[in-house]
Formats: structure tokens, C-alpha cells, sequence
């Protein structure tokens, strides 16, 4: 790879380096103590490890729309979870310059008893901004979420519409420097995901970073300038979007 | 961009330059503590604000407890009419331990498909639950009061001395809280045991039955031995007793809760690195 650099730059935002990330599996599912402790006895306790990934070398700058593309169980998720700090890696360096805000999975941190408004500060809190912060990007969350006069009652009268848009505003209200979107294009209507392209693009005008998961080659191919193959955990393809979607297609359809 | 002024995290994060995973726990969550007034704020709103009976059940709890106790023990013990006094004391500070460490230990288990999907400091589902239960114990010392006008047994100046033990408490609670959760984040059956332990402790702990009775088990080993004997004897000195600690029984009871809790602390953080692994 003649682009990659083994230090980041100024304009570097996810500089990943040698980063494998190896999940130690008992060979059986042990899932309680009691079990746990009977085979630590007869001395039966095994592991086998899985490379979720591995030895991955990646450098996306600042501003750069990124698409992610890969078969279910090629180390997606393992991959986005390294890069917002959920996961520590095995091994290897993981380098982020600037706040990451990853999607919630839609409903993950709402409590169905509290009110809207009261969960866009829960959630809010969750993601890591402040109560000041908050209080001025309510209006904003507000407005982009179209919840109406909803936002005060409970967030168990509210259709899986209505949550996901909640979800959305929130995550996105802060211009985050690095934004993950995991497959969200799909939830919704046409309007609101028109919406969601919009509020990406505008993202990317103001600089900040976009990482997209999508299993929509399509997708990929309109909104990214680069993209990563992934498979077994290996990087199988990295470069032009068009190129790496291709690839993808012929991989998926034998082509 | 106004970034820097709105997010808690440090800009730059950098896996190969990580300190020291207690004292890095601390400073995160010291930066994310709007999350645990917000976490406490939703378990109080959502135990009282949409029914009567959930603040009322709060103070019915010790008081049917109490009750009960009272009528089948007060004849037992000599202590004439100062029993449900007694018990109220001694059951507010253990509820207070007891439903805090159970909390926490279904905080985790709710909080760890969050864990696995964004960054959050890994204490602070934990810290928040024990926040949860102070204002708890602060709601149930109204039927305390209540008991003790009634029963009219005095109420001592040495009440004043009551937050700083129920810091102690909490203390205790959280290393106890931290050391359990750390647990069922690798085997989710120990929630289920831990009630089973949380008996066996009440019984073992002068709660129900007067520290008399006990001193005289093991040659008084017994109590020694229970790290949770010096820190809610306090709490019962203070109210019931209308006593001043002595030195050494505050240094003893301090001792054992914040070094309980820097224990827990740093077995937890140390092992929280893998909880994301664990699917």
C-alpha cells in the first residue's frame, strides 16, 4: 500500500496499525460460574481463539466519506467497535483524532417509561455530552427528530418510526468528527432517509469523517470516495469505492 | 466547529499510550457525571413519578418489616419498647447495602449490551445505582422518624453525624457492588446466586438481633471477621444509640469501607478491558 503512512499525519482522522483483535472462546460454552468452577476442578477449562481481525493496516483522513463492505461475520462490527473504543484490540495500535459518535443500535439506552425529551437528555448524557451542551441542541434534535408535541409523553406510545428518528437526531445533533453509520440508510421512510443523505453530506462539508456500513453496494458506490473489503477478518480489497464495490459484487455473486 | 466545547472525550485517543486503567476510570468519570445524575435521575423518576404507591411502598417497606419483626421478636430480647426502633435503625441501613449491590449487579447486566455497541466509563452504571440508593435511604428515614416519635424513643443530636456514615455505607456498598459486577460480566448466573449470600449475611450481621447475642459466637470472631459489622454499626450508633463513634471505631469502619471500595475499584477496572469480549 504506497498511501500508508507508519505514523499519522495532520490530516489523519482512524489511523489503525497492525490491529488484530483475537476473541478467546471456550471450545464449550461455559456461561456460568458453577459450570466454570466444575471444570476448573476435572481441569477441563479450553479455549480456542478466533481472529475476529486480523493485522489491519488503515488510514482514513479527515473528511473522507469511508464505506465498509463485507459478508456478515467478516469482522464489520469488530472493526467499528475497535475504532469507537468499545474494544480494546489484541494487538496493534488504534490512533482516533476527534469525538466518535457511533449509532446506538435504534432504541439501545431508551427507557420506554420516561418521556421523549427525557430520553434525548439520557441518551444524550450516554453518548457523552455534557447537560450544557444538551440544552442547546435541544431545539435542533427537536426539529430534525419531527416528534412533535410528542416529545412529552412516554417513549412507549411511540411507533419504531418515531424512536428511530429520536435515536438519529441525537447521535447526529453534535457534528461529530468521525460518524459511524451502521446500516441506518434503511430505517425509515423515503423522506427521513433522504434527510439522513442530506444531514451526511452537509457532515462532510463541515469536515467531519464518515465511516459506512452498508451491505447496499449502491449506497456505497454514490456517497464514498474510498471503501475496505473485509473478509475472514482480513483486508481483502482497499481503495476506490467503485473498484471495491465491484469487487464486493463479484464476490457475493460469484461473477 | 464547536467540538471542543461539547464533547467529554479527550480529542486524541491513542490505544498505545494508555495509563493506568483505575486512575483513567476515575478522570472519565468525573468527565461523564451528568451521565450518572442523568442514570439516577431516570431510576428515581421512573420508580416515583407515575405512581403514588412507588414512593409510598419506599417507606411501607421497613415499616411492614419492622412490624412484623417486632411483634415476634420485641418479647424475646429485653428491650421493653425500644425494639421497633432498634429494627427500623438496623433494616434502613441494610436495605440500603443490600438493595444497592443487587441493583447494580441488573445495572450491568442491562448496561452491557451498551457496552458492547459505545464507550462509556464502566463504573458508571455501578456508581449510579449506589447514588440511586442514598436518595432511597434519605425517603426512608421518614417513617424512621416516624417510628421513633411514636415509639418515643429519643432522637439524639448524634443524627447529625448520619450523612457521614451513610457515606461510609455507600462506600462499603460500591467496592462490594464493583467486585460482584465484575463477576457477573463473565457469568451471569452469580446474580442469581448472590441473594442466597445476601441471607446468610443478614443473619450473620447484627441486623434482626441484638450485637449482644453475637459477641458471645466463635469467641466474638464471628464479628470480627464480618467487614460489614463495623460500617452499619455506625449508622446505628449514631441514630439509635445517640452515641458519638470513638476514634478507633470510625478509623476501623473507614478502613474497611474505602479500602473495600479501592479493592473493588481496581479489580474491576482492570478486568473491565474484557467485558466486550465476553459474547
Amino acid at each position: 500500500m504506497s498511501d500508508f503512512s507508519p505514523e499519522p499525519q495532520n490530516d489523519t482522522a482512524i489511523f489503525l496499525s497492525g490491529v488484530s483483535v483475537c476473541y478467546r472462546l471456550p471450545s464449550e460454552k461455559v456461561a456460568t460460574l458453577k459450570e466454570y468452577m466444575i471444570r476448573v476442578i476435572q481441569g477441563k477449562v479450553r479455549y480456542h481463539s478466533f481472529r475476529a481481525l486480523n493485522d489491519i493496516d488503515l488510514f482514513v483522513k479527515r473528511g473522507e466519506i469511508f464505506g465498509i463492505l463485507g459478508r456478515n461475520g467478516a469482522g464489520k462490527s469488530t472493526l467499528l467497535k475497535v475504532i469507537s473504543r468499545v474494544l480494546i484490540p489484541t494487538e496493534g495500535r488504534v490512533w482516533i483524532n476527534g469525538m466518535v459518535s457511533p449509532m446506538l443500535e435504534l432504541g439501545a439506552g431508551f427507557h420506554p417509561e420516561l418521556t421523549g425529551m427525557e430520553n434525548i437528555h439520557l441518551n444524550a448524557t450516554l453518548l457523552g455530552h455534557s447537560r450544557k451542551a444538551i440544552n442547546q441542541k435541544i431545539p435542533e434534535i427537536l426539529y430534525f427528530a419531527e416528534i412533535g408535541e410528542f416529545i412529552e409523553a412516554p417513549l412507549r406510545t411511540y411507533s419504531s418510526g418515531m424512536v428511530a428518528r429520536l435515536g438519529f437526531s441525537v447521535a447526529t445533533a453534535w457534528e461529530p468528527d468521525i460518524l459511524i453509520l451502521d446500516e441506518v440508510l434503511s430505517v425509515g421512510d423515503a423522506a427521513f432517509t433522504k434527510k439522513c443523505t442530506e444531514r451526511m453530506r452537509s457532515f462532510r462539508k463541515s469536515g467531519a469523517t464518515v465511516l459506512l456500513v452498508s451491505h447496499s453496494v449502491d449506497t456505497i458506490r454514490s456517497l464514498c470516495q474510498r471503501a475496505l473489503l473485509l473478509e475472514h477478518g482480513n483486508i481483502m480489497e482497499i481503495g476506490p469505492a467503485r473498484e471495491v464495490s465491484e469487487k464486493y459484487h463479484r464476490l457475493i455473486f460469484g461473477k | 466547529m464547536n467540538n471542543q466545547s461539547t464533547t467529554l472525550r479527550p480529542t486524541i485517543y491513542d490505544s498505545s499510550k494508555q495509563r493506568n486503567a483505575a486512575i483513567e476510570e476515575l478522570r472519565s468519570v468525573s468527565r461523564y457525571r451528568d451521565l450518572i445524575f442523568q442514570l439516577i435521575r431516570r431510576d428515581i423518576v421512573t420508580r416515583y413519578k407515575r405512581s403514588v404507591l412507588g414512593i409510598l411502598w419506599t417507606m411501607l417497606n421497613p415499616l411492614g418489616t419492622m412490624l412484623i419483626l417486632s411483634v415476634v421478636f420485641s418479647q424475646m430480647f429485653n428491650m421493653r419498647g425500644t425494639y421497633p426502633a432498634f429494627i427500623i435503625t438496623n433494616l434502613i441501613a441494610w436495605n440500603f447495602f443490600s438493595q444497592t449491590t443487587s441493583a447494580s449487579l441488573n445495572a450491568m447486566l442491562w448496561g452491557s449490551s451498551l457496552f458492547k455497541s459505545i464507550y462509556l466509563p464502566r463504573t458508571s452504571f455501578v456508581v449510579a445505582t449506589i447514588g440511586t440508593g442514598f436518595i432511597n435511604t434519605l425517603l426512608a428515614l421518614v417513617p424512621l422518624i416516624l417510628i421513633f416519635l411514636i415509639t418515643k424513643v429519643p432522637l439524639h443530636a448524634t443524627i447529625v453525624l448520619l450523612p457521614l456514615s451513610m457515606i461510609l455505607v455507600a462506600a462499603f456498598a460500591l467496592g462490594i457492588s464493583l467486585i460482584l459486577s465484575t463477576f457477573v460480566a463473565f457469568f451471569p448466573d452469580v446474580a442469581e446466586m448472590y441473594p442466597i449470600l445476601l441471607t446468610a449475611w443478614m443473619y450473620l450481621t447484627p441486623i434482626i438481633i441484638p450485637e449482644e447475642i453475637y459477641t458471645k459466637i466463635l469467641g466474638g470472631w464471628l464479628l470480627r471477621l464480618n467487614p460489614l459489622f463495623p460500617v452499619i454499626r455506625i449508622f446505628r450508633l449514631v441514630i439509635y444509640d445517640g452515641k458519638v463513634p470513638t476514634l478507633a471505631e470510625w478509623g476501623i469502619a473507614a478502613g474497611v469501607a474505602l479500602g473495600t471500595l479501592m479493592i473493588g475499584w481496581i479489580f474491576f477496572t482492570q478486568k473491565s478491558k474484557s467485558f466486550a469480549y465476553h459474547v
